[in-house]
């Protein structure tokens, strides 16, 4: 199967600006979250795969369909939310939405039906007669996800969906982005600056700096690794024993500031099996925390990171494995 | 269908073809204007002229008719010939600028005005179909005022009149369908462009106006001044006027242009210089086009 997007030395260039550098990453993810600070080129990179900016090199590939050669076909497989406000404010909700499904291919009959359904769906069917000049910010928001859901694209772009709307507002959206994933139709790549929005959402991080991939992590890996890890405080004579006895039951093991302790557990070890060798080795587990390296901690690390062109995006950069 | 389900399905039906694709744009835009009664009556309005034209012919080729209204001299009146259908065409025209000038600014200008243009190039569209979309709906309405009634009164006089006068002035066709043609795309050219660069509507549609009567004023201006006749190339009036007298006429001319796009005789410019002139600002119309309706804007 071909893979969602696949970026082959992609650089795209604003006069002597390079936004965009060489960058190379394979994303199979369902949802992947795109993540970067201010200017780091996430809204470039997706305006680049919309087949709005031309690469100034390289490629990339969505489905397998090159954006150089087929962009249409490839935008034919897109639906597209725009950052900014993007609608027109004399046309009805329903009726924009309507022209934008039959632009993407539909046929009328198909698409007024349709445009009805997506407003229902993103819970604008109250207001979807009104002229979209008169909606709130949220509701503009939601009207932009339906035009975006409704003619049924394979591949869904996000570009900061939360922007600017009020805690419920940002729950009921987050909530609308995750029942789309769910259902397993289609692959979104959700373009944000907040970590929780990418965090609750997606499977797959690409993080951005400089226009450069500064990191790209599989966030269920990275969950999944990090309820291995363990960080212990310890009281008694002999930790140098306990370390041992830890490493011959498998365990990687490493000391750190203040006597703290930090283990990998292997898969078939029980965090019991741990109390009963501190007991026997005459040390106090006084303290465990089991590790958190939230997507936080990724980006940040990501954001230090002198020389993001290093990593090659496919494979994860995130796991705590090997750093401890 | 119910329209009340709440949960997110994909689209698995059939899809439409590119052409109907490219013509949802001008479906829209026209249901848009019908909206406007003031645009309705107005296109109304200038059908007006031709058909007291095709009377005038009727009338003229029926006897009983002609005496009963006591104009038994009428040939001597109005004769149908190229005047007669250049004055036609000029009439016609000057409406078609009206109603571009009216309809043109609310082509693009409210796709831009909110930045819905990424929307419409986020689809398998290109911004070619969208400029040629948006155009094809006032070539529509601006070709129903122009050559459309224009070749009907021509095919009416030449049915009563007989093959031979058809023939005779076939030049006449090709002068409304040609010089019709030039004016058309000039204006709807003229009309999303300024109407790509002014989002304000109103302030599109009187820029309009201000490149046809203030650049002409403009072009007077100069040719008072440095006593040259080159200003004349500022009047875009003038210069459709010389082209137009060039394709009904050919070299040996009579008339010197329709009524609003006459020619001030002894102050022709050649008439290359008049196509290269329109040429050019039918370029500049292309690039301003070119730069604004892009999915997502550039900020060096």
């Amino acid at each position: 199967m071909d893979p969602v997007i696949e970026l082959d030395s992609l650089e795209v260039r604003f006069g002597q600006r390079a936004i965009l550098k060489n960058l190379k990453a394979t994303l199979n993810g369902r949802s992947i979250g795109l993540l970067g600070p201010n200017g780091a080129g996430k809204s470039t990179l997706i305006n680049t795969l919309l087949g709005f900016h031309k690469p100034t090199s390289g490629t990339a590939r969505i489905f397998g369909r090159d954006i150089r050669t087929h962009a249409r076909e490839v935008r034919g497989l897109i639906g597209f939310m725009p950052e900014n406000d993007a609608f027109i404010a004399s046309m009805s909700g329903v009726r924009f939405v309507r022209l934008m499904a039959e632009l993407a291919g539909l046929p009328p009959e198909h698409a007024l039906e349709r445009a009805h359904e997506a407003f229902f769906y993103v819970g604008l069917g109250e207001v979807r007669y009104r002229n979209l000049g008169t909606y709130s910010l949220g509701m503009k928001q939601a009207a932009k996800l339906a035009q975006a859901i409704a003619h049924g694209p394979k591949l869904l772009f996000l570009d900061e969906p939360t922007n600017g709307l009020d805690p419920p507002a940002r729950l009921r959206m987050i909530q609308l982005i995750q029942e789309i994933r769910d259902r397993g139709d289609l692959h979104l790549i959700l373009s944000s600056h907040l970590l929780r929005d990418v965090e609750e959402c997606c499977d797959e991080v690409l993080i951005l700096k400089d226009g450069n991939i500064a990191a790209f992590c599989n966030l269920e890996e990275e969950r999944r690794a990090n309820r291995r890890f363990l960080e212990l405080e310890t009281r008694g004579e002999s930790n140098g024993n306990f370390l041992e006895a830890m490493e011959k039951l498998g365990c990687e093991t490493a000391t750190g500031a203040q006597g703290r302790i930090k283990l990998i557990l292997p898969d078939h070890l029980e965090v019991r099996q741990l109390y009963e060798v501190a007991a026997a080795q005459n040390v106090q587990i006084r303290r465990m925390n089991r590790k958190r390296d939230s997507l936080e901690d990724i980006f940040l690390k990501a954001m230090d990171a002198p020389g993001p062109d290093k990593i090659m995006a496919g494979q994860s950069t995130g796991a705590p494995n090997g750093r401890l | 269908m119910a329209v009340y389900k709440k949960t997110y399905r994909p689209y698995d039906g059939e899809l439409t073809s590119s052409v109907s694709r490219f013509l949802v744009i001008p479906r829209y835009a026209f249901e848009e204007m019908q909206k406007s009664r003031f645009l309705t009556i107005f296109f109304l309005a200038s059908l007006i002229y031709p058909l007291v034209c095709a009377l005038i012919i009727y009338v003229q080729h029926n006897v009983s008719a002609l005496n009963l209204l006591g104009l038994q001299n009428a040939n001597r009146l109005i004769s149908i010939n190229v005047t007669f259908f250049m004055s036609l065409l000029g009439w016609q025209s000057m409406m078609a600028l009206f109603l571009a000038s009216f309809t043109g600014p609310g082509q693009v200008s409210p796709d831009l005005a909110n930045n819905a243009l990424s929307l419409y190039l986020a689809r398998p569209f290109s911004r070619v179909e969208y400029v040629l979309g948006k155009m094809t709906i006032l070539i529509a309405l601006m070709s129903l005022m122009t050559w459309v009634p224009g070749l009907l009164l021509f095919g009416l006089q030449g049915y009563l009149e007989g093959w031979q006068w058809m023939k005779g002035n076939a030049r006449i066709a090709s002068g409304i369908f040609f010089g019709a043609w030039v004016w058309i795309l000039l204006l709807a050219l003229l009309a999303l462009a300024l109407s790509a660069w002014v989002k304000w509507k109103p302030a599109a549609g009187a820029l309009m106006f201000g490149v046809f009567f203030v650049a002409g004023g403009f072009g007077a201006t100069i040719n008072a001044v440095l006593r040259t006749k080159w200003g004349h190339l500022f009047n875009i009036s003038e210069l459709i006027g010389s082209i137009w007298v060039q394709l009904f006429e050919g070299q040996t001319h009579t008339t010197n242009g329709a009524v609003f796009f006459r020619v001030i005789e002894g102050e022709e410019i050649a008439l290359w210089c008049c196509w290269a002139s329109l040429a050019v600002l039918a370029l500049v119309c292309l690039y301003m086009l070119a730069r604004k309706i892009r999915g997502a804007e550039v900020v060096r």
